[in-house]
């Protein structure tokens, strides 16, 4: 196995095209090195993408956030800026793992991981992110929520690599929140996640939404019926339960050992209400 | 199979070893620079015994290749003391009895001299979040917690 650690896109699209699918992108490493440790990824060529600026770089300006996919989440927990316009996007990746794994993973390598549990997916999906893409025929943009195809797979071609997520404007009187369920609060993975994004208008009715569940579908999901059922209203109870039943009824769970799927049914709807209720207060907050 | 050169500082001293690509940080810092103070627990970066910092961030050395080090600046557990001068985490760990097998103490030390670094009077649900990636299968948590504790106020000089 080699490894390579070029400075510049073009490179690693180059050495990525040239490997015949046998090479692997190596971002935080945090998913990939359990892999080669336990036999299920055997590349032949690791390129390290750490070294390239644009990859790492974190842009938060009024026109949007341009966030690289290798920057850690340490790094964007650390960044003020991003923290105050993005704070359901820093809530999904705090859940990511530990402090020390934090220091190393990073949001591109979250998304291309391609696990339905994904902390930081729902966050990126109700934001209206954009994953930027780079490969061998050019650049191309895709809508995060179309980027994951199954567990495990993304619709990446050979020598394709996610390379920033494009975050719109945050506009004023507008929030976003993301809650998950765990049997512990720190070192777990996702029974359930819902993340929650509203905008209000200046009377405080809810002009857009965008609600998305994880870890209970193949992959995360946008469920625009559970926004529809928060626009042109003013958030109230009655709101909050006609969005918990349509997140709910969205739900195509797995049984498994961390959930069963009347649980995860049940409390994606709880999740997404609970999330809801914190958008609201940040939108609340952000004049 | 292909070797690779690394170059990096460790514990403040310029260090250069080959490795294989598969080989971690936490195996090159045992194997190949002898630094055995880091340990291996889980390998998988769930219990935080291999804890270490690069460039300034606390990362799972398990979890990082050695090849990754190139030009990068660790800090270990054999660098924490000042010659024969203990941490004061060190010392309190002592004073607290905050060990038993001593297995996660390495990592623990230097996790917790991470977070003293940004944070020096953190709360107990603070220190105890901050730890939460470090595993004590002998359960001592509750004086792992208060040595921690004990040692920032001091560092305050509080």
């Amino acid at each position: 196995m080699r490894y390579e650690a070029p400075k510049t896109l073009e490179q690693a699209i180059a050495l990525l095209a040239g490997a015949n699918g046998r090479a692997r992108v190596l971002a935080g490493g945090t998913d990939l090195l359990i892999q080669l440790r336990s036999g299920r990824a055997e590349p032949e060529l690791l390129v390290d993408i750490k070294a390239i600026d644009e990859m790492r770089a974190i842009a938060v300006e009024a026109g949007g956030c341009r966030i690289g996919a290798a920057a850690t989440c340490m790094e964007l927990i650390e960044n003020a800026a991003f923290a105050q316009a993005w704070p359901g996007i820093v809530d999904g990746i705090k859940y990511i793992g530990s402090i020390q794994v934090k220091g190393r993973a990073t949001m591109g390598g979250n998304l291309c991981n391609a696990s339905p549990a994904a902390d930081s997916v729902p966050s990126l999906i109700a934001a209206g992110a954009v994953a930027c893409i780079a490969g061998p025929q050019g650049r191309r943009e895709v809508p995060v929520e179309h980027f994951v195809t199954g567990p495990g797979k993304t619709l990446l071609a050979a020598g394709e690599i996610v390379t920033s997520f494009l975050l719109p404007r945050r506009e004023p009187r507008s929030g976003d929140a993301y809650l998950r369920f765990t049997p512990r609060t720190e070192m777990d993975i996702a029974v359930v996640g819902a993340a929650v994004n509203l905008m209000l208008d200046d009377q405080g009715v809810c002009s857009r939404a965008r609600v998305s569940l994880g870890a209970v579908a193949a992959r995360a999901l946008l469920v625009p019926e559970a926004a529809a059922a928060l626009i042109g209203t003013r958030v109230d109870a009655a709101a909050l339960a006609r969005m918990a039943a349509a997140a709910s009824a969205a739900c195509r769970p797995i049984d498994d050992k961390r959930g069963t799927k009347e649980f995860r049914i049940k409390v994606a709807g709880v999740m997404a209400e609970r999330a809801a209720v914190i958008a609201l207060e940040r939108a609340g907050r952000n004049n | 199979m292909s070797r690779n050169h690394v170059s990096a500082t460790v514990n403040g001293d310029s260090v250069e070893f080959l490795c294989e690509t598969g080989q971690t940080l936490l195996e090159a810092l045992r194997d190949e620079l002898r630094l055995t103070g880091t340990k291996e627990g889980c390998g998988t970066g769930d219990c935080g015994a291999c804890s270490v910092i690069v460039d300034g961030r606390l990362v799972c050395s398990c979890l990082m290749l050695a090849v990754e080090a190139e030009g990068k600046t660790i800090d270990t557990i054999e660098g924490m003391a000042a010659g024969e001068s203990l941490h004061p985490l060190q010392k309190k760990f002592i004073e607290h009895a905050a060990l038993q097998c001593g297995i996660c103490t390495p990592g623990i030390l230097i996790a917790a001299r991470s977070l003293l670094e940004r944070n020096p009077d953190p709360s107990e649900s603070e220190v105890r979040f901050w730890l939460a990636g470090n595993l004590c299968r002998c359960t001592g948590y509750q004086k792992i917690v208060e040595a921690v504790l004990d040692a920032a106020r001091e560092m305050r000089g509080a």
